[in-house]
């Protein structure tokens, strides 16, 4: 790798990965941007990268002030949290059981599990919002945390990797005195951190930014998580301001990006340091 | 101390007879070998001893213990497994100690945090510490203990799980094939040590193993399993001198037994290949019969001598000894002979040579296998 000569088929492959990486990045490219602009200059013809006069002091701290960000950044985080916590909880014992127990069902069970990950929640949006509304907690963090507290993909991924663990290290376990809850929290769970890394990842990225569900249970400001409150932001207060408004999405987006790189490395570590084998 | 005892174990998966009415009672501090090919069912026979699979039928007892109902947890039984099943995430020091820590430490104190605020908890987690050195010290792996599995060689990780099984002191130790993931000379040397060990700690010890020398060697008396019958339990002595069964005869030795298909004639003798074998066999004229005998036990003549006629097919030298591969009776059988180097010098490839068979060596088998008697005035009609 290292004394790999400058020939031109590297050339043309780094160019041509370049080009697709310059695709997928120019909307956050101009997104930054954009949040850098004075008002003026976002509506001129001339498309300009750089901004001639920078505004973006002006910019953040309308979107911090016009909008309760502090408050919405924190509900994404509440609500974030509770919904991996529960799924991890749940999906953790439940995986061990039906990768690793034997009683009468699991098969079912399973066979259960791989339907559920085809239901989308658009097709159980309605009952679950009709029961929520008729238990009146809409706009709660209840309400936005609980159709999701029970992830069957979480039990999935889990249960995929539980049973790639080698059955005799949990029989070990049970003849050093372990209970089956020992054997989850001493035995699984630490040898389970890039599994439950990687889902967090997705449950975390899914979930900070899920608009669909919060627009169904949330309609006050107090109780939205980020990116319906940027919805809010542009129907009352933004109007065309959208320098702010592509500021507060630079303030959304970034708590995501530092979470997942800090995931990532972890999730690296995490990779190297389980020598699961034998 | 106490002996552990299977006794009228039965399993199957279905149609699929894993162990049928097996009974294998080890005496107090006895070391007890398991030995049979893949698939015969010592494997679930061990695990039904840890309480890891619950057998159809039959109990486990240690001493006069009934176990048959217990959790592996509650069983006080330690186990060796082939695997080693090191916990990855902790270090040697950590996966010896955890058998402790589970049963001298109450829940709460073995809490993170919470844990080491609670009184006691000290004292008893200093004990554990001396407790798992001194057992990695008799082990030579005290260097080892800040290690994680992953950094270890496969001979370090088998110390390691031998000192988990070791530090609790348990009522009785079973091990499942744990040598067999080491190379040849570790394996001979580990053999030793695991003797040893069983030595100086006295403990009931069950050993699975699918190495008939690595039972032979170790084991105070060997049961011989196939088909998930248990086919003879006894002193690695008898196992080998006198099977019970022509599948035991078989699987012990190396190399193989010599086995020749033959008739009991109306006098109650055996020919081969047209001379009296044997004689006075306890067994109805007409019978169809095995016969067996050790590769040592052939003596080989020049060609003028008496005794069956054969040619010498090949020649192994293996250094203490020398394996001679004969053609009998024109390509329908061939046999193998086991002579000190020195006596080997006298045969070359395709001579022709005489086999007689020492009196007492000859062992027959009946057409289902078990062994038939021979009267004691059996006389080796082959030696002339």
């Amino acid at each position: 790798m290292t004394t790999q000569a400058w020939t031109l088929a590297r050339a043309l492959r780094l160019a041509f990965l370049s080009a697709g990486a310059l695709i997928f990045l120019a909307p956050y490219v101009w997104m930054l941007s954009t949040a850098m602009k004075p008002r003026e200059e976002i509506f001129s013809s001339s498309l300009t990268l750089i901004p001639e006069r920078w505004a973006a002091v002006e910019n953040f701290s309308k979107a911090f002030t016009r909008v309760p960000m502090l408050q919405l950044l924190m509900n994404g985080v509440i609500v974030c949290a509770v919904i991996l916590v529960v799924q991890v909880l749940v999906a953790l014992p439940c995986a061990y059981a039906l990768a690793k127990l034997r009683f009468p069902g699991a098969r079912l069970m399973i066979a259960g599990i791989m339907l559920g990950l085809l239901v989308p929640i658009h097709a159980t949006a309605l009952p679950i919002y009709v029961a929520l509304s008729g238990a009146g907690v809409l706009n709660t963090y209840f309400a936005l945390a609980a159709p999701f507290m029970i992830s069957v993909f979480a039990i999935f991924l889990f249960l995929q990797f539980f049973r790639a663990m080698p059955d005799d290290l949990i029989n070990a376990a049970r003849l050093d005195g372990m209970s089956e809850l020992a054997i989850v929290l001493r035995v699984i769970v630490p040898n389970a951190w890039p599994a439950i890394t990687a889902f967090s990842i997705f449950s975390v990225v899914a979930h900070w930014n899920d608009l669909f569900w919060p627009q169904i249970v949330v309609t006050e400001t107090a109780m939205a998580p980020p990116p319906l409150g940027l919805i809010f932001f542009r129907a009352a207060e933004a109007g065309d301001d959208y320098g702010a408004l592509m500021a507060a999405t630079v303030v959304v987006t970034v708590p995501l990006l530092a979470a997942f790189l800090l995931a990532q490395r972890r999730f690296i570590e995490g990779i190297t340091l389980t020598g699961l084998k034998g | 101390m106490s002996g552990l005892a299977l006794r009228g174990i039965s399993k199957a998966y279905g149609d699929n007879h894993i162990l049928r009415d097996v009974t294998i009672e080890a005496k107090p501090g006895e070391f007890v070998a398991l030995v049979g090919p893949s698939g015969c069912g010592k494997t679930t026979l061990l695990r039904i001893a840890a309480g890891l699979d619950h057998p159809d039928r039959g109990g486990v007892w240690l001493g006069e213990r009934d176990m048959t109902a217990m959790r592996p947890s509650e069983r006080d039984i330690a186990m060796v497994f082939q695997s080693y099943a090191l916990y990855p995430h902790l270090t040697a020091g950590q996966n010896i100690a955890v058998p402790l820590a589970m049963r001298d430490l109450t829940v709460w104190q073995r809490l993170p945090w919470i844990g080491s605020l609670l009184p006691g908890q000290r004292v008893i987690r200093a004990d554990i510490q001396r407790r798992v050195f001194e057992t990695a010290r008799s082990l030579k792996i005290d260097q080892l203990l800040d290690r994680k599995p992953a950094q270890m060689s496969g001979g370090q990780r088998q110390r390691v799980a031998l000192g988990r099984a070791l530090v609790r002191s348990p009522a009785a130790f079973l091990m499942d094939e744990p040598l067999s993931n080491l190379d040849a000379n570790l394996r001979v040397h580990t053999r030793s040590e695991i003797v040893e060990l069983h030595r100086r700690a006295g403990v009931t010890t069950l050993y699975v193993t699918h190495d008939q020398a690595e039972a032979l060697s170790m084991a105070d008396r060997v049961a011989v399993m196939m088909g998930g019958r248990l086919l003879q339990f006894d002193t690695p002595e008898a196992i080998y001198g006198n099977p019970a069964h022509v599948e035991v005869a078989r699987f012990i030795g190396s190399p193989q037994i010599n086995l020749l298909a033959g008739e009991v004639d109306a006098a109650h003798g055996i020919r081969i290949g047209g001379r009296l074998f044997v004689e006075g066999v306890g067994a109805t004229p007409g019978t169809r019969v095995t016969i067996g005998f050790r590769p040592e036990a052939i003596k080989l003549g020049g060609p003028g001598q008496a005794g069956l006629g054969a040619s010498v097919q090949r020649i192994e030298f293996l250094g203490s000894e020398t394996l001679v591969f004969l053609e009998f009776a024109r390509g329908e059988a061939s046999l193998v002979a086991k002579l000190a180097p020195a006596e080997a010098t006298f045969f070359r490839p395709g001579q022709a040579v005489t086999i007689a068979v020492a009196s007492g060596e000859v062992l027959v088998f009946g057409a289902d296998g078990s062994r038939l008697s021979v009267s004691p005035a059996m006389r080796m009609a082959a030696n002339g």
